[in-house]
């Protein structure tokens, strides 16, 4: 063996109880303590905007927790194996899909979820991580920056899951996994000329993609463009939401005084809105220290992702950060009017389980390389 | 496995990779950027603007009803009040299977088709979560029917609410009228934020004349809702502003009215159930004591929101006319009622003296002319003078007297007493009568030959009969100002208004009219006398009424001619379609010394003024003096 465990080159620094647990327990101190501040904030939120129910806000700490074990377990898998499971999983996750498709129970109108007997799934969850996770396996063999023809194999490998996530139809996650994938290419080095000429073929594209969308995504496309037209229907929601923050002001009205929320004015106030419900209670200040929290988790993904063994370990950390802030953006934007409305959540705070468990197993992957990392001796 | 891997400069990819990070790290600080420029656009530079939709979102101001006042009699009985009752109300959300509730509400006998009709017409318009009156009113025995059964209704409940009502019934409805459902009509005559959260409205009689009084002002509360309407729990902070500016409803003045509910019902009873009407005065003030027009009605119905569309349109077709108060609307020949007015224009005009005699064949004709203007008493009444011929109303005698008189002074002397004219009485729908004249043929006909005044029409004016039409409240109020000798007051039924809140009691004092003078006051006791004679004298035609009072009365018996009998016909009472008979007519005043109250009465198609009203007047004076000496 040339590699040599990392913890036995410093031996010698001295290191808390905690730390030698954090350690033991493979686990990344600053990256967990963010996570378990955002969370816990968004318990804190959720307890106000669903209306002060204790039994919502418990339900949503259970899932904090299964998520939180589904990070421990997942930091204790070595990367090499993370690297090796990946195109199964990934095929795994495609067969999953299709199944959907075929006969897929329906949920709110749409075909997501695949009933398994014991419990509902959904298999656009797995490719969240799965897609990403695919393309960094093929690009790990290869040389940096891709050629064209490991080019196409990702075109392949992330346009095929995000066409049959969006027939579902499920935009925001299909468009999700598609900018998982696609940073995760730029991030391996993608020539300028190529972004600019996917670029082109985008815009080329987005008539053709307007006419394939349903009806209710159009109406959300159109209504973001001029929400007033609309008041009382489809522009409700963005009206709503942004006189929830913007009557918040610079200090916001108090937890559980967000009378916006309370009074049933914003609409799925627990769910994707609820950013709107932090900005009415706690103002610009409660807005921009969630976000600083957010960068921290961003910019921690990043600095393990530089600090990473492997291509692997490089590129699938930095889609994992970047795609979880990519979350982060969409949510807010589309909350504060920037974005048209596409029901993605606030990660880690809005109330919902499959996506917490998948952002959380995401961030064990990050944990697994960080700690798992082996030096070349000098 | 090595050899397979192309060559990799780990070096370069990590150089590379860096740089990306870069780049990625170089867009989140942007995209962060543009957040948080928006963010700072919405809750610093556009704050006030958001600050202020936030706030009117959530604020309704739901306007409360103020209390209606009470109505009470002279002696504090009340006439009117509002009672607390039960409705029953379906809240629409709260219903899964409307249809099934109804049927099921039907079954149990708490709603019929017609209300169910009716409830859907109250639905239109309402939200979902807004409670829709069922049923205004239920009585003990539907209500516990009701309360057995809830559990199987769900989103039909029970809520208390305040009804007008009238306790004495029918008593005294047309002078008190009613409350109904306020309706679209209604708000075009109300200013209409006043009247945001009431349902009645007074329809007619003083409910509709002193509506303004008796409605009060309305409050309001403000209430925290949500994004459909509904109502919220405000806590804290909220719940004490919310409190703060709720503004209480000012209840409506009660009023106190001049009428006695005793004699009320003692006239009421009096008439039994003939049509007619009793109108009592009290001379001193104009205050009514009594106002009756039979038949009536129960006006809890119009109140309750109970009454179907059949019932209504049955009261307002029938042919007796229940709705229609004849005592001011009705207008009648005043028949020998006239009479005693004519002779005092005889005396004030000199026309006569109390001490001449005529002699009364039978029938009178004007000179030239064969057509015979037949007495009451075929055989006539013989040597008559102006006492005998009020006592025995003589119509020959007031034939000449209006032949000598001539109808323009018959005019000047009637108009002074207010003839043609109405009393000025508080409520709504008084009907002036008429008096004729020379002037008003010439503008109430359009044919040049019918614009002309014809003797003939004065001969019969001398009796109160032609074109002069009075109401019952006239004949009363005319009679009070013999009563007074010419003193006249403007009959009222409000006497003072009352603050429910203060206790504070405003009196309108009585109104005094012009009087009506005369050259020489002695012609009133001749007319005293005259009167007198006609119910204290065994010829009088009120002899019967009179007898055996404990007081002494004047008065005066006349009937209304409503069918014309031919020249050289008999009138049979018995022989004539009921409807077609004469309305019987009576007025009196006493005691005669000293005169307190003065009376009219009218039963309609009764026939001889003494016979059918007679009694009536007797009963209603006794009952007035008996609870006098109490």
């Amino acid at each position: 063996m040339i590699f040599i465990e990392a913890e036995q080159f410093r031996p010698n620094r001295a290191l808390s109880f905690a730390g030698r647990l954090l350690r033991k327990l493979c686990i990344d101190g600053p990256l967990l303590i963010a996570l378990l501040l955002l969370a816990g904030a968004g318990l804190f939120v959720l307890y106000s905007a669903g209306g002060q129910q204790a039994d919502l806000v418990l339900r949503q700490l259970l899932r904090v927790g299964v998520a939180l074990a589904a990070l421990l377990v997942v930091a204790q898998i070595p990367p090499k194996y993370l690297r090796m499971w990946s195109p199964w999983l990934y095929l795994a996750g495609m067969i999953m899909l299709i199944l959907v498709l075929v006969t897929g129970a329906s949920g709110k109108g749409a075909q997501r979820w695949l009933d398994l007997g014991l419990f509902r799934f959904q298999p656009a969850e797995i490719m969240k991580l799965a897609v990403p996770m695919m393309a960094a396996w093929v690009l790990h063999s290869r040389r940096l920056p891709p050629d064209a023809k490991d080019l196409l194999k990702l075109l392949v490998i992330i346009l095929l899951p995000t066409i049959l996530i969006a027939t579902q139809p499920d935009l925001g996650t299909a468009l999700l996994i598609c900018a998982s994938g696609i940073l995760l290419v730029l991030l391996a080095g993608l020539s300028g000329r190529f972004i600019l000429l996917a670029g082109g073929l985008a815009m080329g594209a987005l008539p053709l993609l307007w006419h394939f969308m349903r009806d209710y995504q159009k109406q959300r496309v159109l209504t973001f463009l001029n929400p007033e037209t609309d008041p009382l229907g489809s522009g409700y929601h963005i009206i709503q939401s942004k006189i929830a923050i913007g009557s918040g002001g610079v200090f916001g009205k108090g937890w559980l005084n967000g009378s916006q929320a309370h009074l049933e004015f914003l609409p799925e106030r627990s769910t994707d809105f609820i950013f709107a419900v932090l900005g009415e209670e706690f103002g610009l200040l409660g807005l921009l220290s969630m976000l600083v929290a957010y960068l921290f988790v961003v910019s921690r993904g990043l600095y393990i992702a530089v600090h990473g063994q492997d291509t692997f370990c490089r590129l699938l950390a930095g889609s994992i950060s970047l795609t979880f802030f990519v979350y982060v953006f969409v949510n807010a934007g589309m909350v504060t009017g920037l974005l048209p409305v596409v029901g993605i959540p606030l990660p880690l705070v809005s109330y919902g389980g499959t996506s917490m468990v998948t952002l959380m197993v995401g961030f064990g992957m990050l944990m697994s390389f960080q700690s798992h990392r082996k030096l070349l001796p000098t | 496995m090595l050899y397979r891997e192309p060559l990799k400069d780990t070096w370069a990819e990590q150089r590379l990779f860096n740089n990306r990070i870069v780049w990625a790290l170089t867009g989140l600080v942007l995209l962060t950027g543009l957040l948080a420029s928006r963010l700072i656009n919405l809750q610093v530079v556009e704050y006030q603007r958001y600050a202020d939709l936030s706030h009117g979102n959530r604020i309704r101001i739901q306007p409360l009803a103020p209390t209606r006042g009470i109505i009470f009699d002279r002696n504090g009985v009340v006439m009117a009040e509002n009672l607390p009752v039960y409705q029953m109300v379906l809240i629409p959300e709260q219903v899964s299977d409307l249809d099934g509730t109804l049927d099921r509400l039907g079954e149990l006998k708490l709603i019929d088709e017609e209300q169910r009709q009716r409830f859907f017409q109250r639905k239109r318009g309402k939200r979902s979560f807004d409670a829709v009156p069922l049923r205004y009113r239920l009585n003990d025995e539907e209500l516990a029917r009701l309360s057995v059964h809830r559990h199987e209704l769900p989103g039909v409940d029970i809520q208390a609410a305040l009804v007008r009502s009238y306790p004495l019934g029918s008593s005294a409805v047309h002078v008190l009228g009613y409350v109904g459902a306020l309706s679209e009509s209604d708000l075009r005559t109300v200013e209409a934020s006043r009247y945001a959260a009431t349902s009645h409205i007074g329809k007619i009689g003083i409910e509709h004349q002193y509506e303004n009084q008796l409605h009060g002002e309305p409050g309001n509360r403000q209430l925290l809702v949500n994004a459909q309407g509904r109502e919220m729990d405000a806590k804290g902070g909220a719940r004490e502003e919310l409190l703060r500016n709720r503004k209480d409803p000012v209840p409506g003045s009660d009023l106190v009215l001049s009428l006695d509910s005793r004699l009320q019902a003692v006239a009421e009873t009096a008439l039994a159930n003939r049509r007619g009407t009793v109108v009592v005065v009290d001379v001193n003030n104009g205050d009514i004591l009594a106002m009756v027009s039979q038949p009536g009605f129960d006006p809890n119905r119009f109140s309750a929101g109970g009454m179907s569309n059949e019932e209504y349109l049955a009261l307002r077709n029938d042919i007796d006319k229940p709705l229609f108060n004849r005592a001011l609307s009705g207008t009648y020949p005043p028949g020998s009622i006239v009479k005693p007015f004519i002779a005092l224009a005889g005396l004030e005009y000199r026309a006569f003296t109390a001490r001449h005699s005529i002699l009364c064949e039978g029938y009178y004709s004007i000179p030239g002319n064969e057509h015979r203007y037949r007495d009451w008493k075929k055989e006539g009444h013989g040597e008559t003078n102006l006492s005998d011929a009020v006592a025995e109303s003589c119509d020959v005698f007031f034939y000449m007297l209006a032949m000598d008189l001539g109808i323009d002074r018959i005019h000047a002397m009637l108009a002074d007493f207010g003839f043609g004219e109405t009393t000025g009485l508080d409520i709504p729908n008084e009907k002036s009568g008429l008096l004729p004249s020379r002037d008003w043929k010439r503008g109430a006909f359009s044919r040049r030959s019918d614009q002309i005044w014809f003797p003939g029409e004065t001969v019969i004016t001398g009796i109160g009969q032609g074109y002069m039409l009075a109401t019952p409240l006239q004949l009363a109020h005319f009679t009070a100002t013999i009563a007074t000798r010419g003193k006249r007051f403007r009959p009222r039924l409000v006497t003072a208004l009352r603050n429910p809140l203060s206790g504070e009691t405003t009196e309108i004092p009585p109104q005094e009219l012009a009087p009506v003078e005369l050259a020489d006051d002695r012609h009133w006791d001749v007319i005293h006398r005259a009167m007198d004679a006609a119910m204290n004298t065994p010829r009088g035609t009120g002899w019967s009424t009179s007898l055996g009072a404990a007081y002494k009365m004047a008065g005066k018996t006349g009937s209304a001619q409503v069918f014309s009998v031919g020249q050289e016909e008999e009138y049979d009472e018995e022989e004539i379609d009921e409807r077609l008979r004469d309305h019987a007519l009576f007025v009196a005043f006493a005691p005669l010394e000293n005169p307190q109250i003065a009376i009219s009465v009218l039963v309609e198609n009764g026939g001889s003024g003494g016979r059918a009203a007679g009694p009536v007047v007797r009963q209603i004076l006794d009952a007035w003096f008996q609870g006098q000496k109490r």
